[in-house]
């Protein structure tokens, strides 16, 4: 019997000629990130295994974004403990508030995450780097601990679900109305344990940020991983971010799936999902009208540069709605310094949002953006569990970078056809001078 | 949790949960700021069950449906279950990273969603983890539960992941 993609990739790393879904097997891991919130806890539990060193120095990637810039003294200590076990072991890919990032966005930006490696990190959206064909997933500290001090990791192989995608997305539809519209019709447990494989030929047009987004919420139907196919524009990314050699691993053509789920891409809306699962998905048209106190443009979701193109693109010339909030962060450094190229600050700040540096800040409800009790916001993020943001009797939705711009003009929830160019669309992700932005 | 595993079936009260409990309402992330067990336990189920914390005893049980400990990869959440003094989690089913990290500390969890979805708020459910039996005391009922693969066994038996990586350490 053949084996699916992310089958594949751990077979090699466990050094077996095959497996099969729910085989439990020990493979060799690529890179294992920790970040300010899970890095404390596993410095604790390596400390414990007696290990003197971790098993390579430039194999371990230690990030601190989610409180950091220090929200306050706690959280100041923890990563003052992540830096200095960082110093003292030698680690190369630690990176200082300054030259950092949201994890998610930095590891792929920095070329630590190529096609066919097989990385785990202590947060649950490491399954981000799926998009350009690694297998990657979220585990807990304890686990990164144990794949510092061994350089392995436990694994149950998985069996999977194939997402074969027809056609292309039209309008202000993006990556993100398709997870959110597939989460939608899977269920938050939809893809349980196992892998989301995403293949067909609507995979050619959607661009690596889309990819990004698109596997960054596997995790929000319960999988373990999320993977795309290595193509042309994977190729020409990866040659881009790192002169590194990679392996490109293709599923068999007999490898064995749970399920087939077909989407046509042209019939994707923009999708909206409500308060307090990413899976209460509801097209726009059915959400347009709800009242909003704040509009959130970021994360490891939607911080990109083609997301915030998008958001500038509806933003320019117009202004916030009087009485709401719209707070817009960008993934990295990098991507910060490219939206000030393209004059994309320039739109946001504008229009009357706040522009920040790069943290997970209120995704999480962790600083710079909490919400009050009764308030409500909607989000480029990836979840909008009870209390994810701030008090637990708040509420956030969900939804893309268009829809969050046409939102924060509106004052409430908005079809960005209705307040920008309505076959404007995907278009406005590309770069402004003609820089950057893989499509 | 090698003991717990090996000593007599675990007896306890039940409280009751629905389905996809995340992390953020098990431990929610402005608690996150520090990582010591007891700290944790103290906010346990807050956002969900505010008097979680006052009520929970130790030895008591979490029952809930599909998908527990969905969401974030916190350990944290299974550290202040843990540290609540709750013995053991029984779910219709688990979120992934949850799952291990609970093999991984060492809360016991068990997957049996005939028991899940039978067990009210206070019965008393008697565990065998090791035959993966639950016996629900106050309806007079028993069920089968899906009882661990050899390798998350020898992690367990271990006392933990840790405890599993430094053995294999010293002996290299
Ligand atoms: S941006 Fe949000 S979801 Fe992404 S890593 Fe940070 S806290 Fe997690």
């Amino acid at each position: 019997m053949g084996m699916t993609m992310s089958q594949k990739i751990i077979a090699a790393r466990a050094g077996l000629p095959a497996v099969e879904a729910g085989d439990l097997v020990e493979a060799g891991v690529d890179m294992a990130l920790g970040n300010d919130i899970t890095a404390p806890v596993a410095i604790r539990e390596f400390r414990r295994t007696g290990a003197g060193a971790v098993f390579d120095r430039s194999r371990v990637a230690l990030v601190p974004d989610h409180f950091a810039p220090n929200k306050d003294i706690k959280s100041a200590q923890q990563c003052k403990a992540m830096r200095e076990f960082a110093l003292e072991m030698g680690i190369e890919h630690y990176f200082e508030v300054g030259e950092a990032g949201i994890e998610h966005a930095l590891l792929p930006e920095r070329g630590l995450v190529l096609p066919g490696e097989l990385v785990i990190g202590a947060d649950s959206h490491t399954c981000t780097y799926g998009a350009v064909g690694a297998f990657s997933t979220g585990v807990g500290s304890t686990d990164l601990a144990a794949a510092m001090a061994s350089g392995s990791v436990w694994l149950k192989v998985p069996a999977a679900i194939r997402f074969r995608l027809a056609g292309e997305l039209g309008g202000w539809a993006s990556g993100k109305d398709l997870i959110l519209h597939i989460i939608g019709m899977i269920g938050v447990d939809g893809a349980l344990y196992r892998s989301m494989e995403f293949c067909g030929p609507g995979v050619a047009g959607l661009s690596m940020d889309e990819r990004f987004t698109i596997a960054n919420m596997a995790i929000e139907a319960g999988a373990k991983n999320g993977i795309f196919p290595v193509d042309r524009a994977t190729r020409s990314w990866a040659a881009s971010v790192s002169g590194r050699r990679y392996a490109e691993y293709e599923a068999d053509a007999d490898a064995e799936y749970e399920a087939t789920v077909d989407v046509d891409l042209a019939a994707v809306p923009p999708t909206v999902a409500f308060p307090h699962l990413p899976s209460n998905a509801r097209p726009i048209g059915e959400a347009e009208g709800v009242a909003l106190d704040q509009v959130v443009i970021g994360s490891c979701t939607n911080g990109r540069i083609e997301d915030l193109r998008v958001a500038a693109s509806i933003l320019r010339g117009r202004r916030v709605a009087k009485g709401l909030r719209c707070l817009v962060f960008p993934g990295t450094q990098k991507i910060y310094l490219q939206a000030l190229r393209e004059g994309l600050v320039e739109d946001i700040v504008g229009a009357g949002a706040v522009f920040s540096a790069p943290t997970c800040g209120p995704c999480l409800g962790g600083h710079m953006g909490i919400l009050a009790e009764g308030e409500r916001a909607l989000s480029t993020t990836n979840r909008n569990f009870v209390g994810r943001m701030g008090h637990s009797g708040s509420e956030v939705y969900l939804a893309s970078p268009a829809v969050a711009a046409a939102s924060a003009i509106a004052g409430a929830i908005c079809d960005p056809a209705k307040i920008a160019d309505p076959a404007g669309g995907r278009a406005a992700a590309r770069p402004r001078d003609g820089r950057g932005g893989e499509r | 949790m090698s003991e717990t595993r090996k000593a007599a079936p675990i007896r306890g009260k039940a409280h009751k949960y629905g389905d996809n409990v995340d992390t953020d309402v098990i431990i929610p992330a402005r608690y996150l700021n520090e990582s010591e067990p007891a700290a944790l336990a103290a906010h346990c189920m807050e956002d969900l069950d505010p008097a979680f914390a006052r009520k929970v005893g130790k030895g008591d049980l979490i029952v809930a449906g599909r998908n527990f400990g969905c969401g974030s990869s916190r350990e944290h959440a299974p550290l202040a279950i843990k540290a609540s003094g709750v013995a053991c989690v029984v779910a219709e089913s688990f979120a992934r990273i949850f799952y291990r990290n609970a093999i991984n500390i060492g809360l016991a969890i068990l997957e049996c969603p005939e028991a899940a979805r039978e067990a009210q708020a206070g019965d008393e459910l008697e565990l065998d983890l090791a035959a993966g039996k639950v016996r629900n005391l106050t309806k007079g009922s028993e069920h089968g539960a899906k009882p661990f693969p050899p390798f998350m066994r020898s992690i367990m038996e271990a006392g933990g992941l840790i405890e599993y990586h430094r053995e294999r350490l010293a002996r290299k």
